[in-house]
C-alpha cells in the first residue's frame, strides 16, 4: 500500500501549474488511503456483527424447520409460556440488583483505596483487581466448588458458627443469590478501578475548600465527589448493565439456569433453546429480547459522546 | 488533605490539628480493615483453586478441613500436563488467542489511523458506528453467526462449524471495536504537529503510521494487545456453541466438558485445570499491571 500511495504523490507534485485540481485531487488520495485503511475494520463489522444482527431479526420470524415464514408467531409461542417470564424477570432481577451491589461495592472500595497512602495503592489496587483479571469460567469454576452439595467450604466453616447446610445452587432463592454473589465478585472491581481514577481527577482543592467549608464526610462526598464523578459513574453503569444482561458464562456453569429454570436468564435460555434445543428460530427471538436495553444503553452514551466532542 | 488546611491556619489552633490527624489515623485504620475484607472476598475463590489443586482425590472425598492441605501433591499437575487432551485444549487456546491478537492488531491499528486523523467520508459516523459494536454482546449474534457458518457450510462445502479455526474468524468481532476505540483515543492525543512535521518531511502516510504513531503510542498499542489477548483466551460462549469434538474445544470449555463427567466430579484436576487456565492472563496482569489498568479504563475516560 506504501509504495502505491508514494508514486501517485510524485506524479501528483509533477504539474505546478493548475495547484487548485492537484490540491483537491490530494485530498481526495488521502482520503482513499484513509478508506483503504478502515476497510478491513468496515468490512468485519458489516460482515460479523451487522449482518448478523439483522439475520436474527429475520431468523427469529421462521418456524422450528426454518422453511416456513410465521411472521411473530415465535413471540406469540413465548408470550404464552411460564418459563419466559420467568427468564425477563430472573434476567431484570440479576441485571439491576448485580449491578448496584457492583456499584456500590466499586465505589467504597475505590474509596478505601484512594485513603491509604499513595505508595500501598498499587499492591491494594493489584490483589483487589485479581476478580477481573481471571476468565469467568475459570472462576465460577471454583465458586461451583465452594458450593458444592456435599463438600462446600462454606457450609464447612458456616458449621462452626452453628449455620446449617445452606443449599446454595440447589434452592431457588439460594440459586438466584449466588449467581448474583459470583456476578458481584467477577464485576465489582472493574467499577473500583474506575472509581479510582475518577477519584484521583478531583482536584484536591475543592475538598480544601469544602473542608474549611466545614462539610462533613457526608456532604463531600454528596456536592464534590458524586458531581465530579457523574460522567464516568453513568458510563460504567451503563457498560455494566449491557454486560450483565447479557452474561453467559456464571450462570451456565453455576447453574446452568436451575433448579427448575429459575436461574436462566436470556442468553442460557436461548443457549438451551436455540443450540441444545435446535430450535434456532425460537432462540433467535429470545436473545431478540436484549435489544431494548441495549438500545436505550446506546442513546445515552451516543448522547455522552456527543456532548464530549462539543466539549472538546 | 484536611489537616494540611488546618495546618496552614496558624499555630492558634493546635489543639484541633491534634484530633484531626486521630481522625485520620482511625480513617486509615479503618480503610486497611474493610481493604483486608474485600481482599479475602477478592482471593478466595483462587486461593481454594490453589489448595484443592494439592489435594489427592482420597484427600477431598474424606472432607477433612477443606481449607487446609495436609498432604500436599503434585499429582494434578502431573496428569493434565501429561494428558495428550488438555495440552491439545492448552495448545488451541493459545494459537487462538496469538493468531486473533495479531489480526486484530492488523485490523484496528491502521483504521484507529485513518480514523484519528485522515478524516473520509462518514468517518465520525465510523468511529461512533465501531465503539456501538462493541456493546452488541456475544449472546446477541451466537445463534446468526452459527446458522450463518452453517449456511456456508451449506453451500461452499467449506466445513467450519466443529473446527478450532472457525473462532478466528468469529473472536475479531470482540476484541476490535474496543482495540479500535481505544487507539482512536491515544492517536488522537497525539500532537498534530508531530504527524504535520513528518508529511512535510516527505514521509508518506504508512510512514507517519509506523514511524511516528505506534512507537509514540506504543503504551496504547501495548494495552490493546492485553486487552486482546484476555478477551480472546476467556471466550467461552463462542467456543462452546461451534466446537463440539474434544480435539477443537478450547481451554475453559475443554475443562468444563471433558473434566466434568456426568456425575462424578473429579475437583482436584477440575481446579488444577482451571488454575492452569487462569495462569496465563494472571501471568501477564502480574507483569504488566500498568497497561493492563490503561486498557481497562481508556474505555471510559479516553476519546
Amino acid at each position: 500500500m506504501a509504495d502505491v500511495v508514494f508514486q501517485e504523490r510524485r506524479v501528483a507534485h509533477r504539474p505546478s501549474v493548475g495547484k487548485r485540481s492537484s490540491l483537491h485531487y490530494a485530498l481526495k488520495r488521502k482520503s482513499t488511503v484513509a478508506f483503504l485503511m478502515a476497510l478491513p475494520l468496515i468490512l468485519l463489522v458489516a460482515l460479523l456483527v451487522v449482518y448478523p444482527a439483522l439475520y436474527s431479526l429475520h431468523l427469529a420470524t421462521l418456524n422450528k424447520s426454518m422453511t416456513k415464514f410465521i411472521g411473530l408467531g415465535n413471540f406469540e409461542f413465548l408470550f404464552k409460556r411460564d418459563t419466559f417470564w420467568l427468564v425477563v424477570k430472573q434476567s431484570c432481577i440479576f441485571a439491576i440488583s448485580a449491578v448496584i451491589f457492583k456499584a456500590l461495592i466499586g465505589f467504597i472500595v475505590a474509596h478505601f483505596v484512594h485513603n491509604v497512602p499513595a505508595n500501598k495503592q498499587r499492591r491494594w489496587r493489584g490483589m483487589l483487581l485479581v476478580p477481573w483479571v481471571i476468565p469467568p469460567a475459570m472462576s465460577t469454576l471454583a465458586w461451583l466448588w465452594l458450593f458444592d452439595p456435599s463438600y462446600s467450604a462454606f457450609n464447612y466453616t458456616l458449621s462452626f458458627f452453628g449455620i446449617g447446610p445452606i443449599p446454595w445452587t440447589g434452592d431457588a432463592m439460594w440459586a438466584r443469590f449466588s449467581v448474583i454473589l459470583v456476578n458481584v465478585w467477577y464485576g465489582a472491581p472493574f467499577f473500583m478501578i474506575m472509581y479510582l481514577a475518577a477519584l484521583k481527577s478531583v482536584p484536591d482543592q475543592l475538598y480544601e475548600a469544602a473542608a474549611i467549608d466545614g462539610a462533613n464526610w457526608w456532604q463531600r462526598i454528596w456536592y464534590v465527589t458524586l458531581p465530579m464523578m457523574r460522567n464516568i459513574i453513568a458510563i460504567t453503569t451503563l457498560f455494566s448493565l449491557i454486560v450483565t444482561f447479557a452474561n453467559f458464562d456464571i450462570v451456565r456453569i453455576l447453574t446452568a439456569g436451575g433448579p427448575l429454570d429459575h436461574t436462566h436468564i436470556f442468553a442460557t435460555w436461548a443457549f438451551r433453546v436455540g443450540i441444545e434445543g435446535s430450535d434456532i428460530p425460537l432462540g433467535a427471538s429470545v436473545s431478540l429480547f436484549m435489544v431494548p436495553i441495549l438500545a436505550v444503553a446506546a442513546i445515552f452514551i451516543l448522547r455522552d459522546i456527543s456532548k464530549r466532542g462539543n466539549e472538546a | 488533605m484536611s489537616t494540611l488546611t488546618i495546618d496552614k491556619a496558624g499555630p492558634r489552633r493546635k489543639v484541633k490539628y491534634g484530633s484531626m490527624s486521630r481522625d485520620r489515623a482511625w480513617a486509615l485504620r479503618w480503610s486497611y480493615f474493610f481493604l483486608t475484607v474485600f481482599a479475602i472476598f477478592s482471593l478466595t475463590p483462587p486461593l481454594y483453586m490453589l489448595i484443592t489443586s494439592l489435594k489427592s482425590s482420597a484427600e477431598i472425598s474424606a472432607a477433612t478441613n477443606p481449607w487446609w492441605v495436609y498432604h500436599p501433591t503434585l499429582e494434578n499437575y502431573i496428569q493434565l500436563l501429561t494428558s495428550n487432551q488438555f495440552l491439545r485444549f492448552f495448545w488451541n487456546s493459545a494459537w487462538v488467542s496469538i493468531i486473533v491478537v495479531t489480526i486484530t492488531m492488523l485490523i484496528s491499528v491502521p483504521a484507529a489511523f485513518a480514523l484519528a486523523r485522515m478524516k473520509f467520508w462518514g468517518s465520525a459516523t465510523l468511529a461512533t458506528g465501531v465503539f456501538l459494536t462493541y456493546l452488541i454482546p456475544d449472546s446477541l449474534l451466537f445463534i446468526p453467526l452459527f446458522k450463518t457458518f452453517a449456511l456456508i457450510g451449506d453451500w461452499t462445502g467449506i466445513q467450519l462449524i466443529n473446527r478450532w479455526y472457525v473462532l478466528l474468524f468469529i473472536y475479531p468481532t470482540l476484541t476490535v471495536p474496543f482495540c479500535t476505540w481505544i487507539m482512536i483515543g491515544y492517536f488522537a492525543s497525539i500532537p498534530k504537529e508531530l504527524d504535520e512535521a513528518a508529511i512535510i518531511d516527505g514521509a508518506s502516510w504508512f510512514q507517519t503510521l509506523t514511524r511516528i504513531f505506534i512507537p509514540v503510542a506504543l503504551p496504547g498499542l501495548i494495552a490493546a494487545t492485553i486487552f486482546a489477548f484476555t478477551v480472546s483466551w476467556a471466550q467461552f460462549l463462542y467456543p462452546m456453541v461451534f466446537t463440539t469434538s474434544t480435539d477443537q474445544l478450547v481451554l475453559p470449555v475443554g475443562i468444563i466438558t471433558t473434566l466434568i463427567k456426568g456425575d462424578v466430579f473429579n475437583w482436584g484436576q477440575i481446579m488444577t485445570g482451571a488454575l492452569l487456565g487462569a495462569a496465563p492472563p494472571l501471568i501477564i496482569y502480574a507483569f504488566l499491571m500498568d497497561y493492563y489498568i490503561a486498557g481497562l479504563t481508556a474505555g471510559a475516560t479516553k476519546g
